[in-house]
């Protein structure tokens, strides 16, 4: 079974437009949305939920009133700011600021700080007309990112395993940060989907040089190319020197928008040059995912 | 003032919609401009500031005194993110795991644990003009951006009209860039997209007890911005500007040009908005 994460560094390039063409294209895959923070695949891919978990993980601190002397031994220690005094003179924890780490439970002389176990999201198991599809929603403001996509991705490859699929498509998050970290290792390609502006250009070097550092073979697709074609010939030209085949050279389109208005795959919503394009494009990646 | 600029989704115009409202307030009003992307900071390609100061941001890691150490195995049960692991006769330390809480090195019965530092990434500053300019840029396998935006926004000159452009989604480095400020615009474009990470968005503000304010961006595209307003009525959140669907901007940015630029009379548009965001925090 192999696996192919759909990442840009950039947002908003149109990585989970091209994952939904490829999720409608693909024969035998699972489908996985490890952009948990803002996730969107699911508005194009219309799953029917039929596995809901909660996601537990990570702690935050709590203070125990009845216990608590308001010491504050443990307020320079905490090097997240999320402990202070308020105008009576309690302590108390600022809960978006806490990190879970500790140190204040491990200090606090009065043993008045519980360390709560928090319900950071949720993920969910699909069905769609395209296959399995694994997908979460991690809670407002929560941290531990990285951990839920794990855990998505880990419930991708079983059900690739126990349903026989060969492959696990993957729309992954924006950024280089912990979450894309999370999607990128262990995968068999990662498709960097970038767009011929200063900031697609910028985006799509440092992910590539992410890609590089986890050792993940990439190839990489310019969408919306003829906005700037000067641009798009010299990521092009960068992508070559590099060895980094640009698989697909997607049109400005506004037809695209309107596929993402109406929530349907764009193969799907209407058949013209950019969807020849596309099609093209995930034959190459197939044959270069096949590829040793 | 201190005015954030997020989205939850990426690729909104975030970065368009905070610059151009800098260039708008100079030279009358002094901003100070934030870029709290640090995975991907793009505002400079756009402000074009002069970098006049570079610093390297180094986070705490604990470093092991193996001739004090009786790998006892407190630090490692007292680490809360698994970044100590106690074998046999050697400590392992993880250190893209830790979060620098210090917890290892203070809890130490054999004062064995001492803390050094480790780049994570680093902060330049500069001017763009009248604008005092300030980004982080994380370094490339560095998975943990909180500590890098904080120190960043610890240079913030709150006597100044501060804008910053936060990264995209709602989690813990969209918080630490949000925290402290006084108003939030928040980015949209009237697609399933964008409507339903602005929900999200505006619920990381709404948590965090931060005024809000909705820039409808590509307003034309599909059917229209009908349910983004449906959406903002319902919240109460008020809608402050709107920028039409225009290829024409799209290839000024493609270019690295702002809306100013392209569009010089749009100045009198972001100058508006700023008037009325003041107008809703008197």
């Amino acid at each position: 079974m192999k696996q192919i994460v759909v990442i840009s560094g950039k947002g908003g390039t149109g990585k989970t437009v091209m994952s939904a063409c490829f999720a409608s294209l693909a024969r035998n895959a699972v489908l996985a949305d490890v952009d948990v923070d803002a996730s969107n695949l699911h508005l194009l891919l219309r799953p029917e939920i039929q596995e809901r978990h909660i996601f537990r993980s990570g702690r935050k601190a709590g203070i125990d009133a009845e216990k608590c002397t308001a010491c504050g031994i443990c307020l320079p220690l905490c090097r997240f700011s999320a402990l202070f005094k308020d105008t009576e003179d309690k302590v108390v924890v600022e809960p978006l600021s806490c990190e879970g780490c500790g140190i204040c439970f491990h200090i606090c002389p009065e043993k008045a700080v519980e360390l709560e176990t928090q319900v950071a999201g949720e993920w969910f198991v699909s069905k769609t007309k395209y296959g399995p599809f694994v997908h979460a929603r991690l809670g407002i403001a929560e941290e531990n990112s990285g951990k839920l996509v794990t855990e998505v991705r880990k419930k991708a490859r079983e059900l690739a395993a126990t349903e026989a699929r060969d492959l696990v498509i993957m729309d992954g998050a924006p950024g280089i940060g912990c979450p894309v970290i999370a999607s990128l290792t262990g995968t068999d390609l990662a498709l960097i989907v970038t767009e011929p502006t200063p900031s697609g250009r910028h985006d799509m070097e440092r992910i590539i040089g992410l890609a590089q550092h986890f050792k993940i073979r990439t190839a990489c697709c310019i969408n919306k190319f003829d906005l700037n074609l000067e641009n798009s010939e010299e990521i092009e030209r960068w992508c070559g020197e590099r060895a980094i085949r640009v698989v697909g050279k997607i049109a400005f389109d506004a037809a695209i928008p309107e596929s993402v208005v109406r929530g349907v795959p764009y193969m799907e919503y209407t058949s013209n040059s950019s969807t020849d394009d596309i099609r093209r494009m995930w034959s190459v990646l197939l044959e270069l995912i096949d590829r040793p | 003032m201190i005015i954030s600029v997020a989205s939850g989704k990426g690729g909104t115009g975030k970065t368009t919609i905070a610059v151009n409202l800098a260039l708008a307030l100079q030279p009358d009003h002094p901003v100070q401009f934030l870029d709290c992307d640090v995975e991907e900071p793009n505002a400079h390609f756009f402000l074009k500031p002069r970098i006049e100061e570079f610093r390297e941001v180094l986070t705490p890691i604990p470093e092991i005194d193996d001739s004090l150490c009786t790998y006892c195995g407190r630090c490692a049960e007292v680490c809360a993110y698994n970044g100590l692991a106690v074998v046999k006769s050697a400590v392992l330390v993880f250190s893209e795991l830790c979060h620098g809480c210090g917890a290892c090195s203070l809890l130490c019965p054999e004062k064995a644990i001492r803390e050094v530092g480790k780049r994570i990434g680093v902060i330049e500053s500069g001017r763009a003009g009248d604008i005092r300019f300030i980004h982080g840029r994380l370094d490339i396998g560095q998975a943990m951006s909180p500590p890098l935006i904080r120190a960043l926004k610890k240079k913030m000159d709150p006597s100044l009209n501060v804008i910053i452009d936060a990264p995209p989604g709602t989690s813990c480095p969209v918080i630490e860039s949000l925290k402290r400020s006084e108003f939030c615009l928040l980015v949209t474009e009237p697609t399933p997209f964008g409507l339903h990470d602005l929900e999200l968005a505006a619920g990381a503000a709404k948590e965090m007890k931060i005024p809000r304010g909705v820039v409808i961006n590509r307003a034309s595209l599909g059917n229209g911005d009908g349910e983004v307003r449906d959406f903002c009525a319902r919240e109460g959140i008020p809608i402050l500007m709107t920028v039409p669907f225009d290829r024409k901007i799209a290839e000024a940015y493609s270019r690295g040009e702002t809306i100013l630029e392209a569009f010089p009379a749009c100045r009198m548009a972001f100058l508006g908005l700023f008037e009325n965001i003041r107008k809703l925090l008197s």
